[in-house]
């Protein structure tokens, strides 16, 4: 049905006739992006938690005669303003300018979803409701007769899924319907209390002909519920003073009826009466509600359970390491051979030395150790969409609320951190979820803790060089849990010190289990994976003929002649290769990088490092995946030219000692995220300031760590 | 008087009052969690840290402290 589609793109379309404007809003989790996903072929980010659109998207796509811009806006339960997401709803709909609003609503939970659109029926604007998962409702039981609920608001209400692709193209043309007919008035009844009141207020505005864009009854409503737009407008007006006294007495008499002195808590009983209403005259249940265990209670027995839960989740873990190093090293070694039969292919075919290294040593080999990785980051990336789309996110929540909270963190600081495993930027995006300031930047602080998938590749090279495949797998565990832990420790010292005060509460929804579809696993994986493979093409492919320059250039061409007439003249085969290797090791310490290394060889030298690992993580700031290709390239001129052992893993486990290794680990698992991460760390803490504090915290951290490490490893005998 | 803390699993209840501070308030209403609502405990998480419970359909987690706010009866 789509045309075309543009994604994100701040372009906007020209102002014609035919041209609708719509804000998509719902409550969390009820499936708004893949609404947006159905209808106009785009693919954005879905997942079964609250607060996966953390900011607010348009689409634009062509439907018949119409131009669709479609603005998907964070889920919200109410029109609070405590989170960013509910904030970044709220304003926009308050503000902006569109032509209607599709409330998105789950049909399988109709009562609490209500709840927002009864907040969306005072607004003023035309409304189209989404009754979203009809598929699954009917296969509960649930039937809902949308004709008779569409009479009962007096708004449109159309059943679709967007999952089985269903009602999609009513959905649309119904928009179009409300778009071209003029509004009407929703029909939103409060108890007679309220509803007295709200007569009194329109008979005042009726007997002195106030001049309002909205109905007199919506006015009557917006200062009942205290909606500063309405307030601002009306109190600059002479009859301010006659209606003040007016709306005051009524607000009283509210609260006296609710038996309470909160505005928000009487309005929130009155929806709430309203829906069950509705409820109770749209909804039929088709087969009895059974007093069965639902599937989801019968999994939550087993994966919430005080006992076995933590455990489990654990396994899982742990599971989903070995299977990222056991099955992903199964292609490795082919992907391997292809680089090194490719670079050979190409470097026969080249004549001029320095070219021949350039595109062999250089691109090939650097982008080879790259994409090497790829299988591993696939297999992570599946465990963590997984983990996102089937609602298992929300129970580790749950589970390790009590543990996190000794540290200082909250629940829902595992869903940026578990994020943090692939990829931090979207981690430091998803700590939105937090609304309390304090804990989310102390969340912010420690995501980088936890080795995002760039990382992979280089734990995955040392684990592989220093110990057997068998135990490999163990060691990549051990990598990524001893990162959290001291994730973990590093949050209690910062909550003590520079985050104290106040928790956030926890509460918290847990979804309904769900099955994720191949094909939203699919986009959602390869997606990630294209990013990943995107930038092996460019900017490692960049950044590795950069180290691939500065690691030969420049050429000390007496030293050359000197070993050349020396190789010359030597006898035995052995003399010449040592000569040989000798003139490689001299030829790039002499070089730029040897020389930038050799200036912070001071500092990494108590953590036992050498210049080439010095350089390797000077480079990784660029990107961590250009800590492989880094030293790819530098291993791979410095050592011998031996054909049979030309892995970088043998080169590894040749050159660096048991100790050193663990230091550069170390500091791989806790120096500065990559540059882009930084980038986006800055901005979601909110100032620059914040990312100096990050670069002073983990590099110090991670000094401290690596020479504590480094000596551990020593006082062991390694 | 009982807060929904104290009541076991299993245990089904209506809410009575809720005593926590502004925004929390805000929050467990925004979840459906107000006055003469009616809830189920689900599960409790080791120690009774984190509960999980039942609103309408919707299933929540809360801290215990927080289910100390909420004061029930049974029903």
């Amino acid at each position: 049905m789509s045309i075309k589609e543009v994604q994100e793109t701040p372009k906007v379309c020209p102002i014609i006739a035919n041209h609708i404007k719509v804000a998509l809003v719902g409550q969390p989790n009820v499936g708004k992006s893949m609404l947006i996903n159905s209808v106009s072929n785009a693919h954005l980010h879905v997942g079964n938690f609250s607060g996966v659109t953390v900011d607010k998207t348009e689409v634009l796509f062509d439907y018949k005669d119409y131009h669709f811009t479609v603005v998907d806006l964070p889920g919200t339960y109410a029109f609070t303003d405590f989170t960013i997401e509910e904030r970044v709803t709220h304003k926009y709909l308050c503000n902006e300018d569109y032509d209607l609003i599709i409330n998105v609503v789950d049909s399988t939970n109709l009562e609490k979803n209500l709840q927002l659109t009864s907040e969306l029926l005072t607004m003023n604007k035309k409304i189209v409701i989404a009754l979203n998962m009809s598929d699954e409702a009917q296969k509960e039981g649930i039937f809902i007769d949308a004709e008779y609920m569409s009479e009962l608001l007096g708004v449109p209400c159309v059943k679709v899924s967007a999952a089985a692709k269903t009602g999609i193209e009513e959905l649309i043309d119904t928009v179009t319907e409300v778009y071209a007919k003029p509004k009407v008035e929703p029909k939103l009844i409060f108890s007679e209390a309220v509803e007295e009141e709200i007569e009194k207020i329109v008979d005042f505005l009726k007997r002195h002909h106030y001049q309002a864009n909205n109905s007199y009854r919506n006015v009557a409503i917006n200062l009942l519920q205290n909606k500063e737009k309405t307030y601002k407008k009306i109190s600059k007006q002479a009859i301010w003073t006659e209606l003040q006294p007016l709306v005051l007495e009524a607000l009283h008499h509210i609260e006296l009826h609710h038996n309470t002195d909160d505005l928000k808590e009487a309005f929130a009983e009155e929806y709430a009466a309203f829906n069950r209403g509705i409820i109770a005259e749209v909804v039929h249940y088709t087969k009895e509600i059974d007093e069965k265990k639902t599937l989801t209670e019968k999994i939550d027995n087993i994966l919430i359970h005080p006992l076995y839960g933590i455990p489990i989740f654990l396994f899982l873990m742990w599971g989903l390491f070995q299977l990222t190093f056991v099955l992903g090293a199964m292609p490795m070694d082919i992907i391997d051979g292809f680089f090194s039969w490719f670079g050979g292919i190409v470097g026969s075919t080249i004549s001029n030395d320095e070219v021949r290294s350039l595109v062999v040593d250089g691109l090939i080999s650097g982008v080879g150790a790259v994409i090497l990785f790829t299988p591993n980051i696939i297999i992570l990336f599946i465990g963590i969409a997984l983990l996102e789309t089937t609602g298992y996110m929300s129970r580790v929540a749950f589970l390790l609320d009590g543990f996190f909270h000794k540290f200082g963190l909250h629940g829902q600081s595992f869903i940026p951190l578990v994020t943090g495993f692939g990829c931090s930027i979207p981690a430091y995006m998803s700590a939105r979820i937090l609304k309390n300031d304090r804990d989310r930047l102390l969340t912010l602080f420690i995501i980088s803790f936890m080795s995002c998938g760039a990382r992979l590749p280089v734990y995955v090279l040392f684990a592989g060089a220093f110990f057997s495949e068998a135990v490999a797998g163990n060691v990549l565990f051990a990598i990524y849990i001893t990162g959290a832990a001291m994730g973990l420790i590093a949050a209690k010292v910062l909550k003590m010190t520079a985050f104290k005060g106040v928790d956030e509460p926890f509460v918290m929804e847990m979804p309904k289990y769900r099955l994720p579809t191949l094909k939203l696993l699919f986009h959602t994986v390869w997606g990630e994976t294209k990013m990943y493979l995107k930038k092996a093409g460019t900017f490692i492919a960049g950044a590795t003929v950069l180290i691939w320059f500065l690691s030969n250039y420049p050429h000390n061409l007496e030293m050359e002649k000197n070993y050349a007439s020396k190789i010359e003249s030597s006898l035995s085969h052995q003399e010449k290769s040592i000569l040989h290797n000798e003139l490689k090791k001299k030829q790039l310490e002499e070089s730029y990088l040897g020389r930038i290394g050799k200036l912070s060889e001071p500092v990494v030298e108590p953590l036992g490092l050498d210049w080439k690992m010095a350089v390797a993580l000077e480079a990784g700031v660029a990107a961590k995946e250009v800590i492989v290709s880094t030293l790819g390239v530098l291993y791979s001129l410095g050592d011998s030219v031996d054909a049979t052992n030309h892995s970088l893993k043998e080169a590894i486990s040749k050159n660096i000692p048991f100790a050193s290794a663990v230091a550069f680990i170390i500091i791989v698992m806790v120096y500065l995220p990559c540059f882009a991460a930084s980038i986006v760390f800055t901005r979601e803490a909110g100032g620059i300031k914040y990312f100096f504090y990050l670069l002073l915290f983990t590099s110090v951290t991670a000094y401290v760590l690596a020479f504590i490490g480094y000596r551990v490893a020593l006082l062991l005998g390694h | 008087m009982n807060n929904l803390l104290d009541c076991h699993k299993g245990c089904k209840v209506k809410v009575k009052k809720i005593n926590a501070e502004y925004n929390l308030k805000q929050r467990l209403i925004s979840f459906g969690i107000m006055k003469g609502a009616a809830l189920e405990v689900l599960e409790h998480a080791p120690r009774k840290k984190t509960i999980e419970i039942k609103v309408g359909k919707m299933r929540i987690a809360l801290r215990g402290e927080e289910a100390e706010l909420i004061e029930v009866e049974e029903l």
